[in-house]
């Protein structure tokens, strides 16, 4: 690794070490109710909508206010997408989606996932951007908050039903996190020289004479809330390659730094809530773990250039730079396409399509564990205790006790919750990935014979069903088939998920917690991180492994052999 | 013709391998749905290898996958019989002595008698037992008293009291009273008595799985869903990157996937798990109680018995001033001489430990005292007309100096003063010779901590476990031996109804408790305890409301129930982790295998260098098999368990069985193709 490079990695981590802990430290203040400042704002909102926030609700109320929410939401979008010809804010008179796009869309932006079934610029409206689009951005993020916060009572409080209430954790997150932090980076945006704006697409002569077409628009503030809400979906289709979307190196730094700063608070915030620092750490290490070795291995692998085109006589030392933003590089696109896998973000700044087979795999794999490498704004953090409490099963009874994490038995009931939340990524990536390649319109969108085919396929399977909504770029989406089963996907891997762990959260408020003793298996010791990290990578991994090695891996070795498709 | 000497454990094995065979059955498999999926591959397999037989298909290899698929579901079959085998023959032996009897049954008047078959006696029937008859069922003595030889079931040969009201009124089927007589009022039906109750533990078709179990069982169940996905999709897969899967190589993939191994024992470390329990002589009401004792947190231990002998024994003598030593000793040893008390006899071995041989003094020993309520003194008169005493304090200071007090040298005094402080009995000693009587000072007589048991309790300690000692004794003298015994607390001057109070504070804190007791007064705290063990001469109300009974009625044997109880928690736990590790080699095993047709250049991942691809499969699927027999044993016998922190316990188990899961069958594969390809099978 070059000098600088290792510099720049090790800044990049210092920094968000040294956010993280004051952040979960406030974290903790809003969902405790504890956070002011907002107050008359936050109660008039609660007059306004007659909720009364003190009212606890039991974990299948939590989960039917958290569906009538998103479902509203859906049906809002789907109806703002389709009907965008006829409203303002249009000044490119684009018109409304097809129905299938406009339910991938609605769908991808309900569930975090923010996938771009759609291009950006040229096919939504201002109206839709910012009404449509940018609040779900909001409040999918806030959704994925509330239902870790949901999970974090469910261990923490002893002998209840109630698990706080969803519209005022949602209210709460909303208004003291999201929106100043997201307002903060917007400004910043601004600053480095996003636009921000209500102009009109400005026409463009280029030096050789052909006509370019320049886009605009309200770009910094939706920008923010994508980041920062590990949302990813980009104002403009090149996503945070473009260089309204992403200017400078500062602006670089910040937006990569701000897709992981939320999720890595919340571990914090969780240490906290469980009232032993300690116990957030062992999460904290086995994500870092697998963010550096995963960082360390696609820039390795892209830090040399492509084996067949070693021969030619060019300038390699830059490494592999096909689909890459010259301005950005090896570095900091490697960094960039670690860290929007590891966190459910999907924002990119490179075509990872053109990253060599195991650079790809990387972020391909991330995806796959289920996004727990830090993950999307609270559902990283529950999908890494989905893990946690399924390695406490399985490793717990090794210390001659049955399983327990944080006091909280773990039964029968428990770990059917925690299977079936498991059976949502299998599903939508293996089934309806094996459906999506054989139905011929769905492998006419296909770009690349091989190996490299099927990668590209599985990685938007996987996007979807991991609500990262990255793009692979080499497979068109927007086809009725694509849209439709990338839509289920996002929605199945978003709500299979989070039912089954409120359902954890509220049996496991209901229960008893039993004292730390020096029989009590260890939640906090190192040993703890590699199991953990060995029950991700078995579980959560291997699953994949046989598609895996015909996709990526087999492409690795067919470029060592020489073969191409 | 050789001759096949059918040894018990010759009988087991085939006995055992008969049930196997019989557990093919699709109806025994569904009960465990790893293994059906086994089964299922297993038909579809001997399918194949019949149309390969007929057909061009290579008939040697589906043959030998198909064989060693059924292989796999037999090992399972046989690790589960083998281990319901153990556990019932435990179970007949019991069975055989209680047997079908006749039963005196007592008719509703009262008087007249009807000769009755003991299995048609239903709770509540009143039988009549008399010396020579076996006690037809589990029951309460409503009237009269009788000796029981109670040796069928606790193996104890002299013959226990067992009288109406009071502590000593449970009797169990199957024992057999000695002398006079005694009226049982029956408690169990036929089917639900203590010893039905084992022998349901123990069989794997009627037995219920245990809470943890269930939930293991869910995970495995959801663990093969999820490798059936895998190999059901990857024909697709396989398809667009221009290639067949063939069916068998996908239903060996499949079925060297799912958790087998872990599946396949589950059910068997169950089952030696109680077999193990009711090896020690306790029976357990429900599976559940195992379990629950592998979590206790505290231990609430009756003083005698568990941590004291239960009788005093003499720790020093103690002279008033101006006595020799010697002399109180050998004084002390004189008066006790045919004192056949614990005491007494304590007092005869610590005089010969401090002054050797004492000569022939024993035969100037003339006339022996005996102890009684009234005088509260015991001893010896000599020959030459000597009296020595011993007894209670003030008893012997009435003796000596009637009621005068004023002899009493204040420094005796301090020495009693002491004994009695430190938890300890103190007897007092004297003299009378030729008119002259003579205080000679005090035996120190103490409740003896068993050897060993502080060791015990700080092993405990280690574990988690909190140890607390109950005591009627006041609580000066329970402070005093709690410290000495090293247990964590006590209870003093306790009541049932002090325990129970104390059990459920203890909950409270969300700690799990566990406890012994016998007396009917027990019932509520045993009843409340997560764990309450039973001594089987208890009453029938406390043995109800306990959920494990101890047939040799041993208070210790808790301490050995909570480590039955983890060693089975271990057991299951390290071999799911083994088996789920394995999962990592048989991957590399057999995916080059299945997809180096499609891109040869995949070769590489082939780690292991296997011969073929077709001894891949078979070498993963042989081994998968046999790592089932490999490690019938150790879930019999369960995992070694050490007392040690769970840290420790981890640790150890992380490396024995993670790390080992993930190497050997990358050893264990590698060695079978060897020996598979030397040998020409593929």
């Amino acid at each position: 690794m070059h000098g600088h490079d290792l510099f720049r990695f090790l800044l990049f981590v210092a920094l968000l070490l040294a956010l993280a802990p004051p952040l979960g430290a406030w974290l903790t203040r809003v969902f405790e109710g504890r956070a002011r400042g907002l107050g008359g704002v936050e109660t008039g909102l609660y007059r306004a909508a007659g909720i009364d926030p003190a009212r606890e609700q039991t974990w299948a109320t939590y989960a039917r206010s958290l569906l009538a929410f998103n479902g509203v939401g859906l049906v809002l979008l789907f109806a703002l997408l389709m009907l965008q010809g006829v409203l303002p804010l249009n000044p490119q008179h684009l018109p409304g989606l097809s129905w299938h796009l406009a339910f991938n869309t609605a769908a991808s932006f309900i569930t975090n996932t923010n996938w771009q079934s759609y291009g950006g610029e040229s096919t939504l409206s201002y109206l839709s951007q910012m009404a449509g689009l940018c609040v779900q951005n909001f409040t999918s993020a806030a959704t994925g908050f509330a239902v870790a916060v949901a999970l974090i009572r469910g261990i923490t409080r002893r002998e209840t039903r109630s698990l706080g209430n969803f519209w005022a954790d949602m209210t709460r997150v909303t208004l003291y996190v999201l929106l100043p932090l997201s307002l903060l980076l917007a400004v910043f945006l601004v600053w480095q020289g996003v636009p921000q704006n209500f102009d009109s697409y400005v026409s463009a002569t280029t030096l050789d004479g052909g006509t370019q077409t320049i886009a605009h628009g309200p770009a910094a503030s939706q920008i923010a809330i994508k980041q920062l809400g590990t949302n990813g979906g980009g104002f403009f289709n090149a996503n945070a390659a473009h260089p309204y979307e992403n200017p400078t190196p500062l602006s670089n730094l910040v937006q990569v730094l701000s897709i992981l700063l939320l999720p890595a608070a919340l571990v914090f915030a969780f240490g906290r809530m469980v009232g032993d620092r300690r116990q957030g750490y062992p999460l904290l290490a086995a994500m870092l773990l697998l963010f550096v070795v995963g960082f360390g291995i696609v820039y390795a692998i892209e830090s040399h250039p492509n084996p067949l085109l070693a021969s030619l006589p060019l300038d390699h030392h830059a490494g592999n730079l096909e689909g890459k933003e010259a301005r950005f590089g090896v570095f900091d696109s490697a960094l960039w396409a670690t860290a929007t896998t590891a966190a459910s973000n999907g924002s990119v700044n490179a075509m990872h399509d053109s990253f060599l087979p195991l650079g790809a795999l990387v972020p391909l794999v991330n995806m796959m564990l289920g996004e727990i490498v830090f993950g999307g704004v609270g559902a990283g953090l529950y999908g890494m205790l989905l893990y946690v409490l399924l390695t406490v099963f399985i490793a717990g009874l090794m210390v001659g006790r049955t399983p327990e994490y944080l006091g909280k038995k773990i039964e029968a009931r428990e770990v059917r919750l925690l299977v079936l939340a498991m059976l949502s990524m299998p599903l939508c990536i293996l089934v309806f990935g094996a459906a999506a390649i054989v139905v011929p319109q769905s492998l006419s969108g296909l770009q690349d014979a091989g190996p490299h085919g099927l990668t590209e396929l599985l990685y938007a399977y996987t996007s979807a069903a991991a609500n990262n909504g990255s793009a692979f770029a080499g497979f068109t989406a927007n086809l009725p088939y694509t849209n439709t089963m990338l839509g289920l996907a996002m929605l199945i891997g978003r709500y299979a998920y989070i039912l089954p762990l409120l359902a954890v959260a509220g049996s496991l408020a209901s229960k008893r917690a039993a004292p730390v003793s020096a029989g009590t298996f260890p939640t906090h010791a190192p040993l703890f991180v590699g199991l953990l990290i060995g029950v991700i990578l078995i579980i959560g991994g291997l699953t994949f492994f046989p598609v895996l090695v015909l996709g990526p891996v087999a492409e690795h070795f067919a470029m060592l052999a020489g073969t191409t498709w | 013709m050789k001759t096949l000497s059918l040894t018990p454990n010759n009988a087991l094995w085939l006995s055992a391998s008969q049930a196997s065979l019989r557990k093919l059955d699709p109806r025994a498999q569904l009960r465990n749905p790893v293994m059906f999926v086994v089964w299922i591959g297993a038909v579809f397999v001997s399918v194949l290898w019949l149309r390969d037989l007929f057909g061009d298909g290579d008939a040697l290899w589906s043959g030998q996958i198909a064989l060693w698929l059924w292989f796999t579901v037999l090992f399972a079959n046989f690790s589960e019989s083998l281990a319901e085998g153990r556990g019932k023959a435990r179970a007949d032996s019991l069975r055989s002595a209680k047997g079908e009897t006749e039963a005196k049954k007592v008719q509703r008047d009262g008087k007249r008698i009807e000769r009755v078959s003991s299995r048609s006696l239903r709770a509540g029937d009143i039988v009549l037992v008399e010396a020579g008859d076996n006690i037809p069922g589990d029951g309460e003595v409503i009237e009269g008293i009788a000796t029981v030889n109670e040796a069928a079931v606790t193996g104890e040969s002299a013959p226990v009291l067992r009288e109406s009201g009071g502590d000593r009124s449970s009797v169990t089927g199957g024992t057999k009273v000695v002398s006079d007589w005694i009226k049982v009022r029956i408690t169990a039906n036929p089917g639900e008595s203590f010893l039905d109750r084992m022998i349901g533990l123990v069989e794997g078709a009627a037995r219920q799985k245990t809470p943890n179990e269930l939930a293991l069982s869910v995970l495995l169940t959801g663990l093969t869903l999820i490798f059936l996905m895998v190999a059901v999709t990857l024909p697709f897969f396989a398809h667009y990157s221009g290639g067949k899967l063939p069916v068998t190589a996908l239903i060996a993939l499949l079925v060297t996937l799912i958790p087998t191994t872990i599946g396949g024992l589950l059910s068997a470390i169950g089952i030696a798990g109680m077999d193990r329990l009711v090896r020690a002589n306790v029976i357990a009401k429900s599976g559940r109680a195992v379990e629950a004792a592998g979590d206790v947190d505290v231990l609430l231990l009756d003083k005698t018995g568990t941590i004291t002998y239960g009788n005093r024994m003499a720790e020093a003598f103690l002279p008033a001033p101006g006595v020799d030593e010697v002399e109180l000793t050998r004084v002390s040893w004189l008066s006790s001489l045919s004192d056949g008390t614990a005491e007494g006899r304590s007092i005869v071995e610590l005089a010969k430990r401090r002054l050797g041989d004492l000569g022939s003094d024993a035969q100037r020993v003339t006339k022996s005292v005996e102890f009684t309520a009234q005088t509260r003194l015991s001893g010896a008169d000599l020959d030459d007309g000597t009296e020595l005493r011993k007894g209670a304090v003030q008893a012997v200071i009435t003796y000596a100096f009637g009621s005068d007090e004023s002899h009493v040298p204040p420094a005796f005094r301090k020495a009693v003063e002491r004994i009695a402080e430190s938890g300890g009995t103190p007897l007092a000693v004297a003299v009378k010779q030729g008119g002259e009587t003579r205080l000679l000072g005090a035996i120190h007589l103490k409740d003896v901590v068993k050897p060993g048991i502080r060791a015990r309790f700080a092993e405990l300690r280690a574990m988690g476990i909190r140890t607390v000692m109950i005591t009627g004794d006041n609580p000066l003298t329970a402070a005093s031996i709690a410290a000495e015994a090293g247990v964590d607390d006590f209870l003093a001057e306790a009541t049932p109804e002090r325990k129970l109070e104390l059990i459920r504070k203890e909950q409270q804190g969300g700690r799990m408790v566990a406890m012994c007791g016998d007396g009917t007064n027990d019932a509520p705290a045993l009843a409340q305890a997560d764990v309450g063990v039973a001594m089987n001469d208890g009453t029938p109300a406390a043995k109800e409301a306990a959920n494990l009974v101890d047939l040799d009625s041993d208070p210790t044997k808790l301490i050995q129930v909570v480590e039955i109880g983890k060693q089975l928690l271990i057991s299951r736990g390290s071999l799911t982790t083994f088996s789920i590790a394995n999962d990592i080699a048989k991957y590399f095993a057999i995916l080059p295998a299945l997809f180096v047709s499609l891109y040869p250049q995949l070769a590489p991942l082939d780690v292991m260098r296997l011969h073929s691809p077709q001894s891949a499969i078979l070498s993963a699927i042989i081994f998968n098999a046999l790592i089932i027999v490999a490690l019938i044993p150790l879930a019999l016998r369960g995992v070694r368990y050490a007392a040690l922190s769970a840290s420790a316990l981890l640790r150890r188990n992380l490396l024995i069985y993670g790390l080992g899961g993930i190497v050997v069958p990358f050893v264990g594969i590698k060695l079978i193709d060897v020996l598979v390809s030397a040998v020409g099978l593929a």
